[in-house]
C-alpha cells in the first residue's frame, strides 16, 4: 500500500515534470479555485497530525493546515489531508499532490536548497533524543555504545545518529523502518535497544507503547530540529501565505489575542492589535487575501498558545512544556516579525 | 486497344510510392522517428521543468557522502562512503536474498511438487494444505508474520538460546562463529578448485563409460569425497591455517563472528514458502504431463521407482516446467523487493528509499533502481530460455 503510492507519487513526479510547465502563482490559484487546501500530513503522530476514529485530524502540523485555509478562505475547515510517510513527503510536494507539506519536517539547507522547497517558517523547535526501556539501566546516550537503534526512513535522524555515534567513536547498528508505527513496533517487541527521533516524537511514540512507564526518554539532545511547513518553490504568493499564516498565529499570542476575545479585541484602541485584524494598514492586500485574513485564522484555530497547549502541551497527554517554543520575550525562539 | 492492357500491366513499373515493400518501409521509419520525437521531447522537457523548479538533476551526488548507516552490508560501508556505494550495498543485499531465496524456493518445489503426488496419503495431503495455504495468502502478509509473530517472540540478547557456546540465537538474529582466515589459506581454495574441475572431468569419463559399457560409476561418493578430501588435505598441509571468531555478548549484543538478521530469515523464509509453492504447482503440473505409459514402460523394463522418477519422468518433465520456473524466479525477485515493510535493507529500502530522500534526486534515482530490477529479470530470462533450449525434447 504504502509502497504502491510511493510508486504512484514518483511517477507523477516523472510524468508532471515532464507535461507541465511550473508558472509563477500556480499553486495560489489553483487553491483558490478548487476551493480546498491539499495538505500533507504524517501517518499519524499524536499531538501534531493523526485522525481520530472519525477521520478529524488534529495536532499542531494539522493546525497550521487549517490556519492557512482560515487565511484563503474564512473557514479552518477548507482543508484535505494526504497521510504521507517521510520517505514519500517531498515526492508528493514537488509533483503537486499536495499544495503544502506540515508534517513535522526538519528545515536543513540541502532541502531548501536542491529539493525545489521552501520552508515557511518554524512551528516547532525540536532536538533529536533516544527513548530507551527503563529496565536497560541506561542513564545517558555516551552508555548506548554497540546498541542498535530503531529509526524511521529518510529523516534527518538517520544522518544526525551517525553523525554523534561517528563523532564519539562508539559503534551503533540501525534498522530502519518506513513509518514510525513500526519502529514502535519493533522497538516493543525488543528488536532495537533504543528507539531515536526527535524529542517531542519520542513522548508522543512513548504514549502508544502498552506499558508507557516502562520507557524512558534520555535527557541529551543531540541536534538542532526546526520543523516547519513547506511548500513549492516557484509560488512566492502561496508561500507567503504560509509563512504569514504561522506568523499571524504567533503575533496573536505576543498580543494576547485568541479565539475567546477576538471578536472584543475588535474594539481595541493598540495599533498593533488592530493591524492584526486587519482594521488599519495594509490589510489584506499584500497577501492577497481578505483583510480579516489574520483574524479568521484566530477564530477558526487560534493563536499559536491555544494550538500548542491543546495539541501538545499541558492540556494534551503529552504534556510538553513550552522550553524552547516559548515566545521570544518569554525566554523561547518563537520570533515573528510584525505585522504593519 | 493496346493502350488499356499496358495498363493492366502496370503494377511493375508503378511509381516507387506505390509499392507495398516502400509503403511499409516508410510507416515504419516514421514511426521510429515519432517514438525518438517523444522520447526525446520527454527527455529534455523533464530536466527544463526540473531546473526551472529547483530541483537537482545530474548524477553527481552518487559521490557525495552518505553520512547514514546501514543494516547489513556484504562489502565494506560506513557513513563516510558515498551514495554511490549505497547504491552497491543495497544491490548485493536484493542479490543475496534473491539468489537465496530462489535455491530454497526450488527446492521446497520439488520436493513438495512430488510429494503431492506420492502415493502416500499423508504426504500428499500435507503438501495439499502446503500448497493450498501459502500459496492463498498474500506475500507481504506472510513476510509481516515471520518477522513479527515467529522471529520477535525470540529471548532478548541477555537470555540469548545457546548452542554449543558457539552458535546463539536471539532477537538481534542467529550468531554464527565467523572463519578467520590466515597465511597459506590460499591452497586451500586452489586445492577445492581443483577438485571441482576433477569432478567434472571424472563425470564425463564416467557417462562416457557407461554408454560404452553399460557399466555405472559410483560417481557422487567419489566426487564427495574429492571435493571434501582435497581440500582438507591442503587445509592439514599448511598447518590449519584458519582459526574461528566466536560471538561474545559485550554490552547490548553479541559482537564478532557472523550475524544471519531477522529481517534476511523472515523475508527469506517468506519468500521461498510462498514461491515454493507455486513450483510445486509447476513440478505438478510438468510431471502430471508426462504420460503414464511412460512410467509403465519404465517399470516394465525393471526401474525402480525413484529411478523411475529420476531418469525418465523429471528430464521430460522439465520441459514443461522450465518455462514457469522462470516466471516463478522473476516473481520472487522482484517481490524482494517487498523487504522495505520489515525494514531488510535491500535495493528499494537503502538506495530509492533513504538515498532518494536524503538527496531528493526521485528521477535518477528511481531511474537506476529500475534499471536494475530490468537487468536482473533480463537476466534471469535469458539465462532460462537457454537451459530451456538445452533441455527441449530432442527428437530423434
Amino acid at each position: 500500500m504504502m509502497k504502491r503510492i510511493h510508486a504512484v507519487a514518483t511517477a507523477a513526479v516523472l510524468f508532471t515534470a515532464a507535461t507541465t510547465t511550473a508558472q509563477a502563482g500556480a499553486t495560489f490559484d489553483a487553491v483558490k479555485s478548487k476551493g480546498f487546501v491539499q495538505c500533507g500530513v504524517s501517518t499519524g503522530l499524536a499531538g501534531f497530525s493523526s485522525a481520530d476514529d472519525k477521520g478529524n485530524w488534529t495536532g499542531l502540523d494539522v493546525d497550521i493546515c487549517r490556519a492557512v485555509a482560515a487565511a484563503v478562505f474564512g473557514d479552518a475547515e477548507k482543508v484535505k489531508y494526504t497521510p504521507l510517510t517521510a520517505k514519500e513527503r517531498f515526492t508528493a510536494l514537488q509533483s503537486g499532490e499536495i499544495d503544502m507539506l506540515s508534517r513535522n519536517t526538519t528545515w536543513t539547507l540541502t532541502r531548501d536548497t536542491s529539493l525545489g522547497l521552501n520552508f515557511a517558517g518554524v512551528n516547532y523547535y525540536d532536538g533529536q533524543g533516544f527513548l530507551v526501556a527503563k529496565n536497560l539501566g541506561v542513564k545517558s546516550a555516551m552508555e548506548l555504545d554497540g546498541a542498535s537503534f530503531c529509526i524511521q526512513a529518510g529523516t534527518t535522524t538517520e544522518l544526525n545518529l551517525a553523525d554523534y555515534f561517528r563523532a564519539n567513536k562508539l559503534s551503533y547498528t540501525p534498522i530502519t523502518f518506513d513509518k514510525s508505527d513500526e519502529t514502535v513496533k519493533a522497538f516493543e517487541a525488543g528488536r532495537c535497544d533504543a528507539l531515536t527521533s526527535d524529542q517531542s516524537q519520542l513522548y508522543a511514540l512513548r504514549i502508544q507503547l502498552k506499558n508507557p512507564e516502562s520507557a524512558m526518554v534520555l535527557p541529551e539532545v543531540i541536534s538542532k530540529e526546526p520543523l516547519g511547513p513547506v511548500v513549492a518553490q516557484g509560488d512566492d504568493e502561496w508561500f507567503n501565505v504560509v509563512r504569514w499564516s504561522l506568523f499571524a498565529m504567533l503575533n496573536a499570542e505576543e498580543l494576547g489575542i485568541n479565539s475567546g476575545n477576538v471578536d472584543a479585541m475588535m474594539e481595541s484602541k493598540d495599533p498593533n492589535v488592530r493591524r492584526v485584524l486587519g482594521l488599519e494598514g495594509i490589510k489584506g492586500s499584500g497577501l492577497g487575501l481578505d483583510d480579516a485574513w489574520a483574524a479568521n485564522i484566530i477564530r477558526g484555530v487560534g493563536n499559536y498558545a491555544e494550538a500548542f497547549e491543546r495539541n501538545v502541551g499541558m492540556g494534551s497527554p503529552l504534556k510538553i512544556a513550552r522550553g524552547q517554543n516559548a515566545l521570544w520575550n518569554k525566554g523561547g525562539l518563537q520570533y515573528a516579525p510584525p505585522i504593519r | 486497344m493496346a493502350e488499356p492492357r499496358q495498363q493492366e500491366c502496370a503494377p511493375a513499373q508503378a511509381a516507387f510510392w506505390r509499392r507495398p515493400a516502400f509503403r511499409a518501409a516508410l510507416f515504419q521509419t516514421l514511426l521510429v522517428l515519432a517514438l525518438c520525437l517523444v522520447g526525446y521531447s520527454l527527455f529534455t522537457n523533464t530536466l527544463n521543468n526540473l531546473e526551472q523548479r529547483g530541483i537537482s538533476t545530474g548524477f553527481g551526488f552518487l559521490s557525495q557522502e552518505a553520512g547514514f548507516g546501514i543494516l547489513q552490508s556484504l562489502i565494506d560501508y560506513n557513513e563516510t562512503h558515498s551514495y554511490g556505494r549505497t547504491f552497491f550495498v543495497g544491490l548485493l543485499n536484493t542479490l543475496l536474498v534473491s539468489a537465496l531465496g530462489i535455491a530454497l524456493a526450488t527446492l521446497i518445489g520439488f520436493v513438495m511438487g512430488v510429494a503431492r503426488l506420492s502415493g502416500n496419503w499423508l504426504v500428499a495431503r500435507i503438501a495439499t494444505v502446503y500448497i493450498e495455504t501459502f500459496r492463498n495468502i498474500p506475500l507481504l502478509l506472510q513476510i509481516m508474520f515471520w518477522y513479527f509473530a515467529v522471529l520477535q517472540p525470540l529471548p532478548r540478547p541477555k537470555q540469548s538460546l545457546s548452542f554449543g557456546e558457539a552458535f546463539f540465537l536471539n532477537n538481534r538474529g542467529f550468531y554464527i562463529p565467523g572463519p578467520v582466515f590466515e597465511q597459506g589459506f590460499w591452497l586451500v581454495g586452489v586445492a577445492f578448485a581443483l577438485a571441482v574441475v576433477a569432478v567434472v572431468i571424472l563425470a564425463r569419463w564416467a557417462r562416457r563409460r557407461q554408454e560404452a559399457t553399460g557399466r555405472q560409476f559410483h560417481t557422487v561418493f567419489v566426487s564427495l569425497g574429492l571435493l571434501l578430501g582435497l581440500p582438507l588435505l591442503a587445509f592439514l598441509v599448511m598447518g590449519m591455517p584458519m582459526s574461528w571468531e566466536y560471538p561474545a555478548l559485550k554490552g547490548f549484543n553479541f559482537r564478532g563472528g557472523m550475524v544471519i538478521i531477522p529481517e534476511l530469515a523472515a523475508l527469506l523464509l517468506a519468500l521461498s514458502i510462498y514461491t515454493g509453492a507455486f513450483i510445486a504447482e509447476a513440478v505438478r503440473s510438468g510431471i502430471l504431463a508426462v504420460s503414464h505409459g511412460q512410467t509403465e514402460a519404465a517399470y516394465a523394463l525393471g526401474l525402480r521407482p525413484g529411478v523411475t522418477l529420476r531418469l525418465v519422468i523429471i528430464p521430460q518433465a522439465l520441459r514443461v516446467i522450465i518455462p514457469q520456473l522462470t516466471s516463478q524466479y522473476l516473481n520472487l525477485t522482484k517481490n524482494s523487493s517487498l523487504a522495505t515493510a520489515i525494514g531488510y535493507p535491500d535495493l528499494v529500502a537503502v538506495f530509492a528509499g533513504t538515498t532518494l530522500n536524503q538527496t531528493g534526486q526521485a528521477v535518477e534515482v528511481i531511474a537506476m533502481t529500475m534499471a536494475v530490477y530490468l537487468t536482473i529479470s533480463l537476466s534471469i530470462s535469458l539465462f532460462m530460455n537457454w537451459y530451456n533450449k538445452r533441455k527441449q525434447l530432442v527428437e530423434r
